[in-house]
């Protein structure tokens, strides 16, 4: 990379990381308890309030964004199209189905069972989904995200009837909607395994960039570009699955802030993953801010504000002209 | 060394590959030619192991490219396949760099630095180092391509129709280089070409294929008569001797 160009990565990182940090002190005050910093010390129910529910509730936002940052990347690289994700492309339904059906069968099974159930289930749904997508003409590129809309949409289609069947229904949205206000000390700590993966995918970052080239340029670069495509399916399908166990899926995240970095960096991801990990957990903690502001004391799941902050930038980045930096 | 034996290829009824066998001794350009269909692209594709091998046997300096690990033969041998596309938003520094991965995996040390330098100045691409490859033109990403092959540092490299895109100026200076890197560098390259001439100027042999057969194969003056290019091509061409390079006259 030349110098000019690092200059200006640094100065990304430094402007996002700067904006997370505020965020977090910010989150950390914002509530139906209002609760200022400086109480801290004076007042140990506001320490305790910190702990248990403050804390808990901004670090899942900022783990839950910046994982489904990387896992809608990775996502674009493995189908080598920019307009996928995991939530729109069956693997948060196929998550979704996995944890339904173990509710059902198992309903005593504990999170961390479930997760692993929805991650087999991601895991699947998103194979299927890679292995179809792959057949598509490369010279329709829109055709894979419709395809991906329209097998999304089936399985969420199962996912519904089967939950309307065994009157689950009230339960679903529990999962289809990110929602960060029942987080609490204990019951969010399963996100930090999608830290790990968002830490593997850095580590293998060179070869996702290569992955991204496509398979014959990956193997005369001495790449197992299966073995690869393996591992960026897992990272993806552990994500989302998290994500839809924990707070419920959060739908955009994995398509915006990739398509946004890369405008700004490039798709060099040695470089660019760290701020696209810290992007998106800016868009998630800033919506699930949102959320609890606009109709305060009342809070607006986190789900439903990024559906149209997601929605809104994603139209922007469709109708503006292509940047040729 | 390259060594092709009994080498076939189907894809589900049709014979694409029919028993082919060739050597291709280390050092010098070997041209590939042929017309459309004739099994070029899908030869080089399996000398780089970028499909399996169905029948017969290819060896890399006698590494059988079958069994030998993909990471090793990475260092040895590097391919450019016909119609690369980058989708990547990549700066052609960047991707040039990734040529050097088969050798630190990612880590780039100064003596890499160099190379990249180098392969940059090679093919004339200082100027555009900082530019995203989606911004250049054709002959320009097809440099950088070549570029990118060029930096892995292989002793063989196989080159896909690599003259795509490229203007006059440009294609003269692409064999110019690869003259070049065969006779300093000792590389072995084969390259795919389409324009007989600039086989006949650059190449120390040329081997010529039709319907998944090999079916002529040596120097550019054994080969570039009317009598075989007519068998290869399947109509009549004058050759004239210029220099003592034969040149074939194939426009009317
Ligand atoms: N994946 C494939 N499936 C079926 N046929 C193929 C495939 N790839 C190449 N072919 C066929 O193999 C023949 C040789 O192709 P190719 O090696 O690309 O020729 P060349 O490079 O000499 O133009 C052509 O007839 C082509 O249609
Ligand atoms: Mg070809």
């Amino acid at each position: 990379m030349s110098i000019a160009a690092t200059k200006q990565a640094s100065k990304t990182g430094w402007v996002a990381g700067l904006t997370l940090a505020v965020l977090f002190v910010f989150s950390l005050c914002v509530g139906v308890d209002d609760m200022p910093i400086i109480r801290l010390f004076s007042d140990g129910r506001a320490l305790e309030l910190l702990l248990v529910s403050r804390l808990p509730r901004t670090l899942a936002a900022i783990l839950t964004g910046a994982g489904l940052a990387i896992a809608g990347l990775i996502m674009q690289t493995l189908a080598r199209n920019r307009y996928v994700e995991p939530s729109t492309a069956g693997t948060a339904q196929s998550a979704e189905l996995g944890i339904l059906l173990v509710t059902l069968l198992l309903p005593s099974a504990s999170l961390l069972f479930k997760s692993l159930a929805a991650s087999a289930a991601a895991l699947l749904g998103t194979s299927l989904f890679l292995m179809t997508a792959h057949r598509l003409p490369p010279t329709q590129p829109f055709l894979v995200p419709l395809f991906g809309l329209v097998y999304g949409g089936v399985i969420g289609a199962a996912v519904t009837f089967v939950a309307w069947q065994a009157d689950l229904l009230q339960y679903l949205s529990v999962w289809t909607n990110g929602d960060f206000s029942g987080v609490l000390r204990g019951r969010y700590e399963l996100l930090w395994l999608g830290a790990l993966m968002v830490v593997v995918a850095w580590m293998v970052a060179d070869r996702l960039t290569i992955m991204a080239l496509g398979r014959d340029a990956s193997i005369g670069l001495g790449l197992d570009h299966a073995r690869m495509l393996q591992l960026g399916l897992i990272i993806v399908s552990v994500i989302s699955a998290l994500s839809v166990v924990v707070v419920g899926m959060i739908p955009f995240v994995g398509l915006v802030v990739p398509n946004i970095v890369s405008r700004l960096m490039g798709d060099n991801m040695r470089g660019t993953l760290p701020t696209v990990a810290v992007s998106g957990a800016i868009l998630v903690l800033g919506c699930d801010i949102l959320g609890r502001l606009i109709r305060y004391p009342y809070e607006i799941p986190v789900g439903t504000v990024m559906g149209c902050v997601g929605g809104l930038i994603f139209l922007w980045l469709l109708f503006r002209r292509p940047s040729h930096v | 060394m390259i060594r092709i034996e009994d080498v076939s290829l189907r894809h589900g009824q049709t014979q694409i590959l029919h028993d082919i066998w060739l050597t291709i001794p280390k050092g010098g350009i070997t041209a590939l030619v042929g017309p459309n269909g004739a099994g070029k692209s899908s030869l080089l594709s399996l000398i780089a192991r970028l499909q399996p091998l169905q029948a017969g046997r290819i060896s890399v300096d006698s590494f059988p490219v079958d069994t030998t690990p993909s990471r090793d033969l990475a260092r040895i041998l590097a391919i450019l396949r016909q119609d690369s596309i980058v989708t990547s938003r990549l700066r052609v520094r960047e991707l040039v760099g990734f040529g050097r991965f088969p050798h630190g995996r990612g880590r780039l040390t100064p003596d890499d630095y160099a190379i990249i330098d180098q392969s940059l100045q090679q093919f004339d691409l200082t100027d555009l180092s900082d530019r995203f490859i989606e911004t250049l033109s054709g002959g320009q990403r097809q440099r950088a391509l070549v570029a990118m092959a060029f930096a892995q540092g292989t002793d063989y490299l196989l080159l896909d129709e690599p003259l795509n895109n490229l203007d006059m100026f440009f294609a003269r200076e692409l064999m110019r280089s690869l003259r070049r890197i065969a006779d300093e560098n000792g590389k072995t390259i084969v390259i795919v070409l389409h324009d007989i001439n600039q086989a006949s100027a650059h190449a120390d042999r040329i081997v010529a294929m039709k319907s998944g057969r090999i079916v002529a194969d040596g120097t550019p003056s054994d080969l570039l008569t009317p009598k075989t290019l007519q068998a290869v091509f399947g109509f009549q061409m004058r050759v004239e001797t210029f220099d003592d390079m034969p040149v074939v006259l194939h426009f009317r």
